[in-house]
């Protein structure tokens, strides 16, 4: 008798419980995203920013310090492909520096940079509190928000190249959509003048993303740097300025490029490891233009 | 199953919000030889695994729901997994109550493959657009076999946690008259 009992409370209970999450799913995916659960997630994400932003800074030295072990192990490998870049990176420079002072176009493009006010994008830095573990979320959460200027859809950068943009902001947080989650488009060029959107590449691979809608006839390089386009596509609005360095393409296939028109990127960036960033403020780049 | 009491809930409830905030803040920072560890089905199956079926899916619902909120995912669907976890390491623990020493790494990979495994299957039926490509599954199986690997210190830790505050089991009391040189009831006959 008892153990029925007992067996009735357990189904009931795992019922309810199932239950509450087939509704709570239910209901966010119906709603829209000014919908209470999803403000109930804006609400917590503004209470819980400051604990966040004191853990994450407590934590910080055991992430070192397991970090450094992690780090070290790669750095061997890593040191001969970093001179070989070096090498390359050089070269890249000293051609650009030469076509740079050479090309009148160039100087054309960067005044009409200037004269569109991008300089004057007012960058704000932000630490990074929060990294997403799941694959399938490439999202990371800052500790800067409404308060500190920033917006939805500001551009977010790192010392090596784009990150991502903005998507959620609270008065002291943000969340931060990485280039390498399923949703983000960035429409962008390689310095040849190839056109295409990266999007992400391999899930669970940060580092391969991929240049997508080149224009038949169009073939990029292996080690092109991709940058920002600046332009609005069809499917994507742009909300970053141009000429942000995104990354270089590692991978082109030639039935790849001919069947799917995309090859393959390595950003610059770190997604991995990312610590501190500045997000663009100031910027509104893509409302000019738009793609073919 | 386990008679729940306040000073239990209680345990119950630091543990769900401390696994949080080391997972977020730190695990899900750390990548381990590129692989990122999953402590949340770990605690969940260790709290099933001490205070039973209901407890462990109780807890596997509220860590699915703490970290859907701070990450702003999906709601509930963090938790319908972990609830499967929960609920599964419980009924395991009635049926065979495991004892073994290595019983926590075979549990912790299960757990661990039932979490991400789960997951991204329910990814799959919501409509993610992305290729089942061999990074995801290299991600996924070495995520499983670093949570295999830290299951032991994970369970003992929860284990440290929460045993002060559980209910005498009788299970419990017998084993620990045999492994502290108490006789057997065949013994004493």
């Amino acid at each position: 008798m008892h153990d029925r009992k007992v067996v009735r409370r357990r189904r009931a209970v795992l019922g309810l419980l199932v239950g509450c999450a087939l509704i709570l799913l239910t209901a966010y995916f119906g709603e829209g995203s000014g919908g209470g659960l999803h403000a109930i997630q804006r609400g917590a994400l503004a209470v819980f920013s400051p604990v966040q932003s004191v853990a994450s800074d407590a934590l910080k030295p055991f992430r070192d310090l397991f970090g450094w072990f992690d780090d070290s192990f790669d750095a061997k490998g890593e040191n001969e492909d970093l001179r070989k870049e070096v090498q390359g990176l050089r070269t890249d420079v000293a051609d650009a520096s030469e076509r740079l002072r050479l090309s009148a176009q160039l100087e054309a493009i960067d005044e009409l940079i200037s004269s569109r006010g991008l300089d004057d994008t007012k960058p704000v830095n932000a630490e990074v509190t929060i990294v997403s573990p799941v694959i399938w979320y490439s999202t990371v959460n800052i500790n800067r928000g409404s308060g500190d200027g920033i917006s939805v859809g500001d551009p977010v950068l790192n010392a090596d190249g784009l990150v991502g943009r903005v998507v959620t902001t609270v008065g002291n947080a943000s969340r931060v959509r990485l280039i390498t989650d399923a949703d983000s488009g960035v429409t962008a060029r390689t310095k040849d003048e190839v056109l295409g959107i990266v999007q992400t590449g391999t899930p669970g691979d940060p580092n391969d993303l991929l240049l997508q809608r080149i224009p038949r006839g169009d073939v990029p390089k292996v080690g092109d740097m991709v940058m920002t386009a600046g332009i609005e596509s069809r499917r994507f609005s742009s909300y970053f300025p141009p000429r942000i360095p995104i990354g270089e393409v590692s991978e082109v296939d030639l039935d790849e490029l001919d069947t799917s028109q995309q090859v393959h990127i390595k950003p610059y960036a770190d997604l991995r490891d990312l610590d501190v960033v500045t997000v663009l403020t100031g910027s509104d780049a893509g409302a000019a233009e738009t793609s073919p | 199953m386990t008679t729940v009491n306040g000073q239990l809930v209680l345990r119950l409830v630091v543990l769900a919000f401390v696994t949080v905030l080391l997972q977020l803040m730190f695990f899900a920072q750390v990548p381990v030889f590129g692989a990122i560890a999953d402590v949340s089905p770990l605690v969940v199956m260790a709290v099933g695994l001490l205070c039973g079926s209901v407890a462990g899916a109780s807890m596997g619902f509220s860590i699915g729901l703490l970290i859907d909120t701070a990450l702003l995912q999906t709601m509930g669907l963090t938790s319908l997994v972990l609830i499967a976890v929960g609920y599964y390491a419980g009924r395991l623990r009635d049926l065979r109550d495991p004892q073994g020493t290595l019983a926590p790494i075979v549990l912790g990979a299960a757990a661990a493959a039932i979490a991400t495994i789960g997951y991204g299957t329910a990814q799959f039926l919501l409509g993610a657009e992305q290729p089942l490509s061999w990074a995801l599954i290299s991600a996924t199986l070495s995520t499983i076999v670093l949570d295999a690997l830290i299951a032991l210190p994970v369970v003992a830790l929860v284990r440290r946690w929460l045993t002060p505050v559980l209910p005498e089991d009788p299970r419990r009391r017998r084993r620990r008259a045999y492994t502290t040189g108490g006789l057997s009831p065949l013994q004493r006959a």
